[in-house]
């Protein structure tokens, strides 16, 4: 089957660098907040600027949260997108969209916060599809200052202080926390083994 | 383990990039979009496009070059100099910047802080401070307003360390401290500045003025504990390859992104 990818575009900004990067991976990524268009595609991408709070409100308004609980094809949250995939984020005290189980909390021991920059992956599973070719000598770049606390849907954790989740997987449902559109040669590949799943 | 950042800064003037001394004297220097794709194959881990014509002119930001440049670039780039609002930082946010930097309108209307950390998250919210400081000045370094042109710099009335912990507490995400006297002349950063600033926030820090030898960037790195290191001519004019600047980091046992 083709690849019909769509990034759910909700009222926050910077969808465009996210299709440029679909794009350079050889993806046409349609941008749309309607929920029959979400439900119709092969690939979902859930990204998210912003604080967690209005970024729930924009999926709920348009009845999005009904149509990402309602997938069953292949979803990626990116940042904050991943973080709304968890049952509750401390930012804002928002009640997020419950696909993953736990909570997302303050980034705890952060040398720095928020977590800003190039960081590493260290690998907590082998042999996921979504991590084919990543390692531990990859970088990514990563903006956020909350986190979900690593947990049995961990594929990699990343370390800021204390180590948190930073790619997740649950069945059809993924999260990365850093930017794969932001991450050059290592976002691509995680993009193209999105794609590939 | 995060990596300490490389950011060549790219003033940016009717879409060229240009470069003075000390903020004066610009010349340009490059095309806006080769310059980038450059530097972001070179290895820079992130950009900075100041529009210099942009905040002391009252003009916005023109976003059709944000534009060109999301497209080109896979590594996250702020855009800073006109920004004055939340619909300002929208705009170059939707065109596909990660970040704004703001300078002398939050020193204008410091709520402008709070509101874009409100709108986009405090990882969006970059504040650029610059001081104009003599060396045996400790303690007493105000910040300057409205930098860009030289003939309407003016004294903020503010003093550093406190301007430092009220952006700090208003929800900004990042500092840029630039040290206006080390601009261009590149005898290295305001090290005094930087531990001072160092001390007084958790928040990333980012040294901007003074970079004129690798050497530098690793006294910045070792002595102040930044985050990342800013700089432009020595970028520019060719004379440090970001990807030489990385493994002489690298060697000198820094944590880089090779």
């Amino acid at each position: 089957m083709s690849v019909r990818a769509l990034i759910v575009a909700a009222g926050g900004a910077n969808y465009g660098s996210l299709r440029e990067a679909c794009r350079r991976v050889g993806v046409d990524a349609e941008l749309s907040d309607d929920p029959a268009r979400v439900a119709a595609a092969t690939h979902v991408i859930l990204p998210g600027v912003g604080a967690a709070a209005q970024a729930m409100e924009a999926l709920r308004t348009r009845s999005l949260d009904r149509a990402l609980r309602e997938l069953r094809r292949p979803l990626l949250g990116v940042c904050l997108g991943m973080q709304l995939l968890y049952e509750h984020s401390a930012e804002g005290d928002v009640e997020g969209l419950g696909l993953l189980r736990g909570r997302v909390r303050r980034l705890p021991a952060a040398p720095r916060w928020p977590h800003m920059g190039w960081n590493t992956l260290a690998p907590r599973v082998a042999d996921h599809p979504l991590l084919r070719g990543i390692g531990r000598d990859d970088w990514f770049y990563f903006v956020h200052g909350y986190a979900a606390d690593e947990g049995e849907t961990t594929l990699a954790a990343a370390a800021h202080g204390a180590p948190f989740a930073a790619v997740v997987a649950r069945g059809h449902v993924h999260g990365a926390q850093f930017h794969p559109e932001k991450s050059a040669a290592a976002g691509r590949r995680l993009l193209t083994n999105f794609f590939a799943l | 383990m995060l990596a300490r950042r490389l950011i060549p800064c790219l003033d940016v003037a009717d879409g060229a990039v240009v470069k003075g001394v000390r903020f004066r004297d610009h010349r340009v220097v490059g095309d806006v979009i080769e310059l980038a794709r450059r530097y972001a194959a070179d290895g820079a881990d992130e950009l900075v496009f100041y529009d210099i014509t942009a905040s002391p002119e009252r003009r916005r930001v023109g976003v059709a070059w944000v534009e060109r440049v999301a497209r080109e670039l896979d590594i996250p780039f702020c855009v800073a100099g006109g920004i004055r609002s939340v619909a300002d930082a929208e705009a170059v946010l939707a065109a596909g910047a990660d970040k704004v930097s703001i300078n002398s309108p939050a020193l204008a209307r410091p709520a402008l802080v709070d509101e874009l950390a409100a709108r986009f998250g405090s990882q969006c919210v970059v504040v650029g401070i610059d001081v104009d400081a003599q060396a045996d000045d400790h303690g007493t370094w105000r910040v300057v307003a409205d930098s860009g042109k030289p003939e309407q710099a003016s004294d903020s009335g503010r003093d550093l360390l406190a301007w430092v912990r009220e952006v700090d507490a208003r929800g900004a995400g990042e500092i840029v401290l630039n040290a206006i006297r080390n601009d261009g002349v590149r005898s290295g950063y305001a090290h005094m500045l930087l531990d001072a600033v160092r001390a007084a926030t958790d928040l990333p820090l980012v040294a901007s003025g003074g970079a004129g030898a690798v050497e530098h960037f690793g006294e910045v790195f070792e002595r102040c504990g930044v985050d990342a290191a800013l700089a432009a001519s020595v970028f520019h004019a060719g004379e440090i390859r970001i990807g030489d600047l990385k493994r002489y980091l690298a060697a000198r046992g820094i944590v880089v992104r090779p």
